[in-house]
């Protein structure tokens, strides 16, 4: 997976809270491999004038969100298309908690910032449209278009599998022993399970 | 030991290792795929790994499958292909697959159940968001997303962060002509559409210790709604009643065994939540929404709100975002809204009760508007024409299909049309959710039965059944 480390790129803001995943990706289009190139689906149904479609955005890497984006279905395609798309990072008050997930599992960081903050970085970008947003991970830091710098929290170990583009699935395999033996203990505890 | 909640206890048992960053590897007592699957199989192959435990995994199509005329096979190619992957890749793997063929084939959340596939006690994950419906037996169950599938399939565990936990408590007596649905549709008003984001919670309260196994799977169902990942109901005897004797239930030898492991889940007096919410069950009506989240819902008897009226900028433009895509004038009542199609099934409300509250509301009526009846499962669907229920939706106009997804998410076809209202059992309200410019209006499967025969949203409580 492509590491992670600063970003500077033009950001776009989106205002509504509790974009769900249909929005990001309508259910007619997951039947398609991902190799189908999902970006073609990104926000399929919105209007023309949907602020991605406008041209100031269209080489946005970030998007700055509003509360309780992604939430919804847990279809992993909503990230595909974002990402496909070229967006690295997300910029908001909330995510749904299935969405955020699969933002690390495919190398997109969701930074948490307070909803004040988040709202004026969109302010910005709405005065000044295309202006660049910088994302410092190591730093743990969103420099907004004017200087303004917010710290956000990340966890160590998301952070880290962002910055070396891990795949946690081989990182896991480490824990064979631990897996084979707990599942020895379940054996004998609960026995009417497989 | 300090007093525990029904949660903490379940996440407690499934430990398998403390990783990084407070990111704990869980172990997944049974994992549950549809044909969304074909991701994480693809994954899988690519970096040539198999899967560790196909007894713990068990599939059936749903999201995909024809509702009708499903004996001449699936028209659509893509369709097709998509559960012809769910054969092939269970087959090699040496999953267990409930095939569109076998009676026992339906929607995910209702056949683990149906199965005894979901217990107490048990970690189930579901590349589905509602999956949190098996939460309804005390089991700790959750959405996953594709990469997640590829990493249970591969591992038979998943590294999860703690959720926080909420109780929400519905006390009282739930007042009659109040479902399930109403209750948990009144909580997501409540708590809002993220309120229960990044938690996981405990129903608990009168009111839901009354609600039968097919109530609480409604209830639990849709606590992503809330923003929850994971809903749960303490086990008890109801749960024990419904489970005995199912499939996949501890064999007679196991059951007394299994049964007093149950009885230890339960929250224990005295264990501190991380917020607690109290529904009181006289507030509680029918209910039905007005907009795009499933958080946007008034008793039947209210008005689509005013945006005027609210302070918040945000709040105000996505309500009046809202109300422009559902084609609705502030003030106006909801009661006597116009249909134009209706759906009733879904993982929500696709159960044997289900369709019996819907039959008794059509019985000896006429649907006015076009409207579908999809049973949840093979079982659900034999179970009903065993009662005659088919007799008494045919007989009323109502279209008896095969079990599925269906109109809930339109993925086999089953769409509304542009513009069409539709009064829906289903669980999201989301633009699109039900065909592009679709109209959606959720509710109970009574009230959804109420408007196939008037045309309205109708308060079922003034029809005479």
């Amino acid at each position: 997976m492509e590491r992670f480390s600063t970003l500077t790129a033009v950001a776009a803001p989106l205002d509504v809270p509790n974009v769900d995943t249909d929005q990001i990706i309508p259910a007619r289009f997951l039947r398609y491999p991902r190799s189908a190139g999902y970006e073609r689906f990104l926000f399929h149904d919105q209007g023309p004038d949907f602020v991605l479609r406008q041209p100031a955005y269209r080489e946005a890497k970030i998007l700055v969100v509003a509360d309780n984006f992604g939430c919804g279905s847990s279809r992993e395609g909503a990230v595909w298309a974002i990402k496909g798309a070229g967006v690295r990072a997300l910029v908001g008050p909330s995510f749904g908690d299935i969405f955020f997930e699969n933002c690390f599992k495919n190398g997109v960081l969701a930074v948490v910032l307070p909803r004040e903050a988040a709202a004026d970085i969109r302010r910005q970008l709405h005065d000044r449209p295309g202006a660049l947003v910088t994302i410092d991970l190591g730093g743990q830091a969103v420099t907004a278009p004017d200087g303004t710098v917010h710290r956000f929290e990340i966890d160590p170990y998301r952070k880290t599998m962002l910055e070396e583009g891990l795949d946690d699935i081989g990182l896991t395999e480490r824990h064979e022993a631990a897996i084979a033996a707990y599942e020895r203990r379940r054996r004998e505890e609960t026995p009417w399970l497989p | 030991m300090a007093p525990r909640t029904l949660f903490e206890k379940v996440w407690a048992r499934h430990v398998v290792a403390e990783g990084p960053g407070g990111q704990t590897l869980l172990y997944i007592d049974r994992h549950l795929i549809h044909e969304g699957g074909f991701h994480a199989f693809e994954a899988l192959r690519q970096s040539g790994r198999r899967v560790r435990r196909p007894d713990a995994v068990f599939a059936t199509p749903d999201h995909y499958v024809p509702t009708a005329g499903r004996a001449a096979g699936i028209a659509d190619p893509e369709a097709r292909v998509r559960v012809e992957s769910l054969r092939a890749d269970t087959r090699a793997a040496g999953i267990t697959l409930f095939d569109l063929d076998d009676p026992r084939q339906g929607i995910v959340h209702v056949i683990g159940p149906e199965q005894g596939i979901t217990q107490p006690g048990l970690t189930i994950v579901c590349g589905d968001s509602h999956t949190s419906t098996h939460g309804a037996f005390g089991a700790l169950a959750f959405g996953i997303g594709a990469s997640e599938v590829a990493h249970v399939l591969a591992t038979q565990t998943l590294w999860q962060r703690k959720p926080k936990v909420m109780r929400i408590r519905v006390e009282g007596e739930r007042p009659p002509g109040v479902a399930a649905k109403d209750v948990i549709l009144g909580i997501i008003a409540a708590i809002g559409a993220g309120g229960g984001t990044g938690y996981a919670v405990e129903y608990a309260g009168s009111v839901i210790r009354g609600l039968s196994m097919e109530e609480r799977m409604t209830v639990c169902n849709m606590s992503i709604e809330a923003g929850a990942r994971a809903g749960m109901i303490a086990p008890d005897e109801t749960t024990f009643a419904y489970l005995k004797g199912r499939p996949f239930a501890p064999p007679a030898e196991h059951w007394e065994r299994a049964v007093a492991f149950w009885r230890t889940l339960p929250t224990d007096e005295g264990a501190v939540f991380d917020r607690e919410v109290v529904v009181e069950a006289r507030d509680l009506a029918p209910r039905v929404t007005w907009g795009t989240s499933p958080q946007d819902s008034v008793p039947i008897t209210g008005r689509v709100p005013d945006p005027a009226a609210v302070e918040d900028p945000v709040r105000r433009a996505s309500m009046e975002r809202a109300l422009a895509y559902m084609g609705l004038a502030p003030g106006t009542p909801m009661a006597g809204l116009e249909v134009d199609r209706v759906f009733i099934g879904s993982c929500t409300n696709s159960r044997l009760e289900d369709l019996r509250a819907a039959a008794a509301v059509v019985k000896g009526r006429r649907a006015v508007v076009p409207a579908l009846v999809v049973p949840g499962s093979g079982l659900v669907k034999r179970a009903a024409e065993a009662e005659g229920l088919h007799e008494v939706f045919l007989a009323a106009g109502l279209e008896w299909r095969d079990s599925g997804c269906s109109m809930c998410v339109g993925m086999n076809g089953d769409l509304a049309r542009a513009g069409e209202r539709v009064a829906s059992t289903s669980n999201r309200n989301f633009e699109g959710r039900q065909g592009k410019g679709a109209r959606t209006h959720l509710m109970s499967p009574a009230m959804a039965a109420a408007a196939a025969v008037t045309g309205r949203l109708t308060d079922v409580r003034e029809m005479r059944i």
